[in-house]
């Protein structure tokens, strides 16, 4: 099947892949670049495991096409921080016991750092909703919510804040 | 002063690799030369196969194989049923790996591709030309269990895969001199678990070893390994399981599934490692269900409350095959909870499993035990209406008193402790239940409809004892076992049987082990998921892995504590009597300066320079934990909600939890638990439904026709625990994966009937969608 080349930014890093016209943007990543912290939940856009922010905006990486993404900028979970260099959001996930089996963890996290780069300072319905494309079937979303709120308030006194954000 | 990590709420040692990206799911693996598996399944409820034409996919770009069930039967045995209920003249029909003549629900597995990508692979599906002639289908449980339904195994007459019964008391004296018989038909509707990760296999086969290593997302890999060598032949000691990351199961992965197995198969014949991922779709028609009951139930009481006797008939809907542990589930899960927290004294009740054309129900967070909590709760509320008392006096009048060393029931289960007044008494107060009532006294005036429901409840969990687990047709053991091992420089390796997926045991248990032989929790490492490296174990489900894994876990630690204790003594030419396990040292008894660390003991145990007479080198020990009884968690729970008339709209305003699981050993992680579970419960009652249509199609086939809790549509819930000690647990802790689950759907059903009381509403079958709450609103008011 013939393949196009794209080129993507992924986590501040250009990378080149030969992909399907009708491949998505969650194969590629997943199979071509090996971006395995996205996670293919539900490839039906129902259940956020797979949120990316593609130029800017949270987007499910399954209803994307690969080729859609050609030239532009993507973040994931390894994007928004990483075990030496964590963002608060990480810190604050594992302070609240918002994470159990891990599998929806890429998604909320990513959908969350999308939520607060877009306000900065949600109250608890807000972050509710901003992650209401975000499916957890094991913590029932408090602790969570607890934690998207504590690293707000993190991000606002300046705490924990990375040096390259 | 060493602190004691046990009660403590650190951090999970799992987090780290879970919130950075760097945790392996079987789907992020990936092998040398894999190719991928996908499976055409009938769009049919029932059908009979005719020719099967593969030509085209065979030929089809990449494609290396395509089997049907003709080329399997020699290699796949049909699926077992493990749990083989007794006196309950249980049928269990063939359930083969690949439908030859029959398909008996849409999503029945009639022909597999291998190709060198997924893509390729469901090309070639779509190459692949079945011959069906459809038949009549029945979904219901009632229905397939009625005259003249259609049959969906030729051989298993009325399709009653089992009659079970359970009685105790005198039933018929209970409801011949009852004052008060209340009645009500009950819909247990069928759910879809949903864990977020869909399952999935990758097996690789060495023909020239025999060696099979299949990494799948199980619950329990030990059992696994065991049904893969009766299913596919490769024998136990030549098959590894490996269970890596799971994404979730909440029962979904307790069960064996052809898909694995024909996974297995295609890595057998190809002898390339291949790889199997269930897509979402197939994750809703093919892994399996739970619940689906039709209940019909009376309670029997006396004027003042008290309840006399409980009589039920179920229709347990069991799907088109027996599911691995099925059968136990509608019947010893279920029927034996029946007398509740109140010590029922009479309890008859007739459980019917029927097939249907359907997916297999197995184990469902809760598994049996929500589906009796209903049931009771449910009537409970119905006799206060009935008799004008308000439902929490009617539940403090009937609650067994507070006990610490078993209470016998009528069902022949003895509970290990509880304190149930207690709990509802913490909650009643803590919710301010008395302004609650008033609240909504005062809203009804200005036509508002608050409703306040209740539910008490005490489950078994812990599944145990092994005696107990041949009795009632189990086909396993149900002991747990762990491995403690130190190394030389005091770090400790944990192994064990259990498959934690999400409970976090990785740290829970680390924090048990630490206090019992001396160690910091970052020193130990736990060690599960892998039946080549872990001792035989049978796995993580029914609130188990702690409330039986953590016991063996916990007696492990203490032989090796033992140990040390005798070596320390002899390093310290002290007698080991006068040896003591204090502050985290082996010290002796009144010097606390004479003193040796686990780190020094387990340097001298590893090199085995100078050691006591009679003492093997080493430090480690393990254990076979088989429990004496099961253990009994309970609690109690309240939700409000306000109801609009106009609309229906259930909005739930608040909700409160009062679970008692004993000591908790990590009391973030237990209220992490206590929060899914009351929410998957919530779930049940507002919103979730599997639904099929008259043809058996599965009409709620993704997660967006299936409405599951999202994070904005619920409440804060407010978590509150009280703590009575298990009498036969070494630690003392009983479980709390399921209470939640148990609790949570008859509060919030409660609650609901509680605010349309006013109304003459009585019944509604869940769940209580605007449209279904407002034609009952309709209903019972003429439009008024």
């Amino acid at each position: 099947m013939t393949t196009y080349p794209i080129d993507i930014k992924v986590n501040g890093e250009w990378k080149r892949a030969e992909v399907t016209a009708r491949e998505t943007l969650l194969d590629a990543l997943r199979n071509r670049l090996r971006a395995f912290e996205v996670k293919d939940g539900c490839s039906q856009g129902d259940c956020g495991a797979c949120t990316v922010i593609l130029a800017g905006r949270a987007v499910n990486a399954c209803l994307t096409l690969a080729v859609q993404a050609n030239g532009k900028e993507i973040t994931t979970l390894k994007g928004v921080g990483t075990s030496e260099n964590p963002d608060p959001l990480q810190k604050s996930f594992v302070e609240h016991g918002a994470i159990q089996c891990g599998f929806c963890t890429p998604g909320v996290v990513v959908s969350a750092k999308a939520l607060l780069e877009a306000n900065p300072n949600p109250n608890r319905e807000e972050i509710r909703e901003g992650i209401s494309g975000n499916l957890c079937r094991c913590t029932g979303y408090t602790q969570i919510v607890e934690a998207i709120e504590d690293a707000a308030a993190h991000g606002r006194r300046g705490v924990g804040e990375r040096e390259d954000a | 002063m060493a602190t004691r990590l046990f009660g403590s709420g650190i951090r999970r040692r799992e987090d780290p690799r879970l919130i950075t990206g760097s945790a392996t799911y079987t789907d992020d693996l990936t092998l040398p030369g894999m190719v991928h598996a996908a499976m055409l399944r009938s769009p049919h409820a029932h059908a009979t196969v005719g020719t099967i034409d593969i030509s085209r996919a065979q030929a089809s770009p990449g494609v290396l194989a395509v089997y049907t069930g003709k080329d399997t039967s020699d290699g796949l045995q049909p699926m077992p049923c493990a749990w083989l209920v007794p006196d309950a003249d249980l049928k269990v029909a063939t359930y083969p790996c690949i439908a030859t003549d029959t398909v008996r629900y849409v999503g029945d597995i009639v022909a597999v591709v291998v190709a060198e990508d997924p893509y390729q692979a469901y090309d070639a599906l779509d190459l692949i030309d079945v011959e069906y002639t459809a038949l009549p289908a029945v979904t219901n449980p009632a229905e397939a269990a009625g005259d003249g339904a259609p049959q969906v195994h030729a051989d298993v007459d009325k399709n009653q895969a089992f009659h079970w019964a359970v009685s105790g008391g005198d039933v018929d004296a209970a409801f011949k001199d009852a004052e008060v018989v209340v009645k009500e038909r009950i819909i247990q509707q069928r759910l879809i678990p949903n864990a977020m990760e869909p399952r999935a296999a990758l097996a690789e086969y060495d023909q020239a070893s025999g060696d099979l290593t299949l990494w799948n997302t199980t619950q329990n890999p030990h059992i696994l390994r065991f049904l893969n060598s009766v299913v596919t032949g490769v024998p136990e000691d030549r098959a590894r399981i490996i269970a890596p990351e799971v994404g979730g199961g909440f029962g979904s992965k307790i069960p064996a599934y052809p898909g694995e197995f024909i996974t297995v198969f295609c890595a057998k014949q190809l002898g390339r490692p291949v790889k199997w991922n269930e897509t979402r779709s197939e994750n809703y028609q093919a892994t399996t269900h739970g619940r689906d009951h039709v209940q019909e139930i009376e309670l029997a009481a006396k004027k003042d409350g008290t309840i006399t006797g409980l009589r039920c008939t179920v229709w347990a809907g069991m799907g088109a095959y027996l599911s691995t542990a099925a059968p136990g589930i509608p019947t010893i899960l279920h029927g034996l909870m029946l007398p509740a927290c109140y010590g029922i004294p009479a309890i008859k009740e007739d459980v019917y499993g029927v097939y249907t054309n359907t997916t297999p129900v197995e184990a469902y967070r809760g598994a049996g035990r929500p589906e009796a909590t209903f049931m009771v709760e449910r009537m409970v509320d119905r006799l206060a209406g009935e008799i004008g008392m308000d439902p929490a006096d009617v539940r403090k009048k009937n609650l067994i008193p507070a006990f610490d060393d078993g209470h016998d029931t009528v069902t022949g289960l003895t509970y290990d402790s509880g304190d149930y007044p207690t709990a509802l008494d913490k909650l009643l107060s803590h919710a301010d239940y008395a302004r609650l009532r008033a609240e909504q006294a005062t809203a009804r005036k200005s036509g508002r409809y608050i409703g306040l429901g209740l539910s008490t409840y005490v489950e078994m969990c812990g599944l145990g004892p092994s005696q107990v687990a041949g009795a009632i047709g189990f086909q396993g053991g149900l002991w747990e076992s762990a491995i403690v091992r130190v190394h030389p420089t005091g770090k400790v390796h944990v192994f064990i049987g259990t498959s934690p997926h999400g409970q976090g045991e990785e740290t829970t248990f680390a924090q048990i082990v630490a206090d019992e032989i001396g160690v910091g929790a970052d020193d130990v490492k736990v060690i599960h998921g892998d039946t080549d490296t872990t001792p035989m174990g049978w796995g993580t489900y029914g609130s188990r892995t702690t409330a039986v894994g953590g016991a063996a876990l916990a007696k492990a630690a203490r032989k090796v504590r033992d140990k040390a204790k005798v070596i320390a003594a002899h390093l310290l030419e002290a007698a080991v009597e006068d040896m003591e396990f204090a502050d985290g040292k082996y010290s002796v008894k009144g010097s606390p300066d004479k003193a040796k660390s686990l780190a020094e003991v387990a340097l001298m145990a590893n090199v085995a320079w100078n050691m006591p007479a009679n003492v093997e080198a080493g430090l480690e020990a393990s254990t076979f934990y088989d429990p004496p009884n099961f253990t009994f968690p309970f609690g109690a729970h309240l939700a409000v909600v306000e109801v609009d008339k106009a609309t229906g709209q259930v909005d739930l305003k608040r909700y409160v939890a009062i679970d008692d699981c004993g000591p908790q050993i990590n009391p973030v992680i237990v209220e992490g638990q206590v929060h899914g579970g009351v929410v998957q419960g919530i779930g049940q009652a507002l919103w979730e439904q599997a639904v099929y249509d008259d043809s058996g199609q599965l009409v709620t086939g993704s997660m967006l026709d299936y409405a599951l809790p999202r994070a904005g549509r619920l409440p804060e819930i407010e978590v509150l625990s009280t703590v009575t000690p298990s009498p036969h647990h070494p630690l003392g802790v009983k479980g709390i994966g399921e209470a939640g689950t148990i609790a949570s759907t008859v509060a919030v059903y409660n609650a609901v009937m509680d605010a349309l009381g006013p109304l003459g509403v009585e019944t509604i079958d869940m769940p209580f969608t605007p449209e279904r709450v407002w034609r009952a609103i309709q209903q019972a008011t003429k439009g008024h």
